[in-house]
């Protein structure tokens, strides 16, 4: 390890196609705390990583789940318990008319959890990143595709790992700062 | 999606335009969209527009004064015609945000690939739109300030909603519709907010689309979370879409007046949503693309393909005015047959007769592709659609209203001077609000312009 605290080695390529292939050299070199930046999702990247448990599925069941029970409980009480009305003769209980509302807030609390369980997932929001350090980085967003290894992995060693780096054909690697 | 197909959508494929015009690449695609929100200068043309639009805006905000002062007696609601305007410009914005939701979840869903320049603004329009649209039902409570009284709350009175009642399930479906476009749109916007922020020169706008973007950094991982993420929402908007304009009619067809009462009702609003939505969708996309030169990117297929849809949509609506009367015929219901009688030959024919030649007869054209073609044809004939699916709803509530079962309680609706002024006025609310979207958001989706490319194809297998 080198005196300045270093962040991570980040390597530069221009399109997404070496950017995989990288990740997926870095990832049989045994290279584990890595990442991938694109401006758009490159499909397989994330599984080339090693990234195999995308929970957003699982989230935004329980979600749904929450609401679509939460919302039929709520008319049951309101209109069998809490306030019970004659209306027409019906049950207090008349589950037919309640499914409309099940089904809005079903949808309501299921959506609630896809951007929000995303958001938690990636740890966002997270205005400061070591990243954004990089001059570079910043074209992360328009046209550029990056590997970062990050020098908490136990095998990152700044020297070797640059030299790995720059083995894979990219357009250059620099080091990313605290 | 295959690279050949990807090549090919680029490419010209049977004569059909293509989804973007060649020779861009990530940076230019870049660069071109997001210069629009950060360098190019305010011109004349967008603050006479936006000063127009405002205008209109301040008249709804004069006419709702005035409401709130004197109360709906100052509209042309009566009885028998107790819904008017309200509800009937309250249907008509709503359907207008279908298209939006149509374009954004269902075509992503049917890997429509064209979609992509589109999806961005059309969202916007929706959320407009339905922003429009909920403005209606409350003006029209009477007691406006007590429109919190529909939403399940504790309260010291001891009272609840009905649930059993459509128009309270229109405040969920309303309220659901407006939250998930808006969550759907947000996240859409999330990568193109961290391009802004990195694109800006000045430090003011960075902070702003820095804090909006919450520090995107397009990692692996967080993509392929916001991926699931962006299907699963297109997945339950899908469902959602098609439900609220079905819950809209709900607010008609549990009821037994005559012309309201009908099964086809869900389908058939559903249906005239879409054709409105999509001739808004295209007086739209015809100005910005011309005005700010992103005809590479809106290109004439999705012109066409916007055109076509129309006339699907609105082949469907003309079934549905077929199967109106037929049923009602089929049943032998004297006073469901004398409605549509009415509705023909009533005093409000001329209304009828102006429907049947705008909804129906006039965008038959479509058929023709040169028209089809013409941004100049199409956007006249989405201004015909768009106004002839508003007298579809002044149709079916108004029409449906002044004839029932009583002679003796039958009567006539006259819209007054503030009736017109709330109508305009939510116009002008409406493109004022998409004329500050254009300056301030990038109008189309960077990212998923990006993945329209070939070079975006990974070249290697799995």
């Amino acid at each position: 390890m080198s005196l300045v605290p270093v962040y991570g080695l980040l390597a530069e390529f221009d399109n997404p196609t070496d950017l995989l292939l990288a990740a997926r050299r870095a990832h049989e070199e045994g290279y584990r705390k890595m990442d991938g930046y694109s401006p758009f999702p490159v499909e397989g990247l994330a599984e080339a990583m090693g990234f195999e448990r995308d929970r957003m599925p699982l989230v935004v069941l329980i979600g749904g789940l929450l609401g679509c029970v939460g919302g039929y409980l709520m008319q049951w009480w309101i209109s069998a318990v809490s306030y019970p009305i004659n209306s027409g003769g019906k049950p207090y209980n008349s589950w037919p008319a309640f499914l409309v509302v099940t089904f809005e807030v079903t949808i309501l609390c299921a959506a609630l959890s896809a951007l929000f369980g995303m958001l938690g997932l990636n740890g966002l929001p997270m205005p400061y990143h070591p990243l954004f350090h990089s001059a570079r980085f910043e074209f992360a967003t328009r046209d550029r595709f990056f590997l970062c290894i990050e020098a908490s992995d136990p095998r990152f060693e700044l020297t070797q790992t640059r030299r790995f780096l720059e083995g894979l054909g990219g357009h250059g690697v620099s080091e990313v700062p605290y | 999606m295959e690279q050949k197909d990807r090549v090919e959508e680029i490419s010209v494929r049977h004569g059909r335009p293509p989804v973007m015009a060649p020779g861009h690449t990530f940076a230019t695609i870049t660069d071109k969209i997001s210069s629009i929100v950060l360098t190019r200068p305010v011109s004349l043309g967008w603050m006479l527009g936006v000063g127009f639009a405002s205008l209109w805006a301040f008249i709804l905000l004069f006419a709702v004064s005035y409401l709130f002062y004197q109360g709906v007696g100052i509209w042309g609601v009566n009885i028998p015609v107790a819904w008017g305007f309200a509800i009937v410009n309250f249907v008509w914005w709503v359907g207008i945000g279908h298209a939006g939701t149509l374009i954004s979840a269902i075509l992503l869903l049917l890997r429509q690939s064209w979609r992509n320049s589109i999806n961005r603004f059309a969202e916007a329009m929706t959320l407009f739109a339905v922003a429009c649209a909920g403005m209606f039902p409350v003006l029209h409570l009477g007691r406006p300030w007590l429109a919190y009284w529909l939403f399940p709350y504790p309260n010291t009175m001891n009272v609840w909603p009905q649930f059993r009642s459509p128009l309270v399930w229109d405040v969920f479906a309303v309220s659901t519709y407006f939250t998930v476009s808006l969550l759907f749109w947000y996240q859409g916007l999330i990568p193109d907010l961290a391009t802004l922020r990195d694109r800006a020169v000045n430090r003011h706008t960075r902070t702003i689309y820095g804090f909006l973007a919450m520090g995107w950094r397009g990692s692996a991982r967080h993509w392929k979370r916001y991926h699931t993420a962006y299907l699963i929402l297109a997945g339950l908007a899908t469902p959602l879409v098609l439900s609220v304009h079905t819950v809209v009619s709900y607010d008609f067809t549990i009821a037994v007046v005559p012309g309201w009462h009908s099964t086809i009702f869900p389908p058939f609003f559903v249906a005239g949503a879409i054709y409105s939505g999509f001739a808004m969708v295209l007086i739209l996309a015809i100005p910005i693309r011309y005005f700010y030169g992103l005809e590479d990117f809106v290109t004439m297929r999705h012109l066409e393909n916007s055109g076509m849809i129309m006339l699907a949509t609105g082949l469907i609506v003309a079934y549905g005015y077929i199967m109106e009367p037929f049923m009602a015929w089929l049943s032998g219901n004297k006073y469901d047959m004398y409605q549509f009688w009415d509705r023909a030959h009533g005093p409000y024919w001329w209304v009828f007769l102006s429907l049947i030649t705008m909804n129906v007869v006039i965008p038959q054209v479509l058929w023709i592709p040169k028209v089809r073609r013409n941004p100049a044809w199409l956007f006249l004939i989405s201004l015909d659609v768009l106004i002839g699916m508003w007298i579809e709803r002044f149709v079916i509530v108004v029409i449906s209203l002044h004839r029932d079962f009583l002679t003796s309680s039958w009567g006539m609706y006259y819209p007054t001077r503030w009736d017109w002024f709330t109508l305009l006025g939510t116009v002008g609310f409406f493109f004022m609000c998409m004329l500050l979207f254009l300056r301030v958001l990038p109008m189309i989706s960077i990212f998923e312009l990006r993945e329209l490319l070939p070079e975006a194809e990974v070249k290697v297998e799995p």
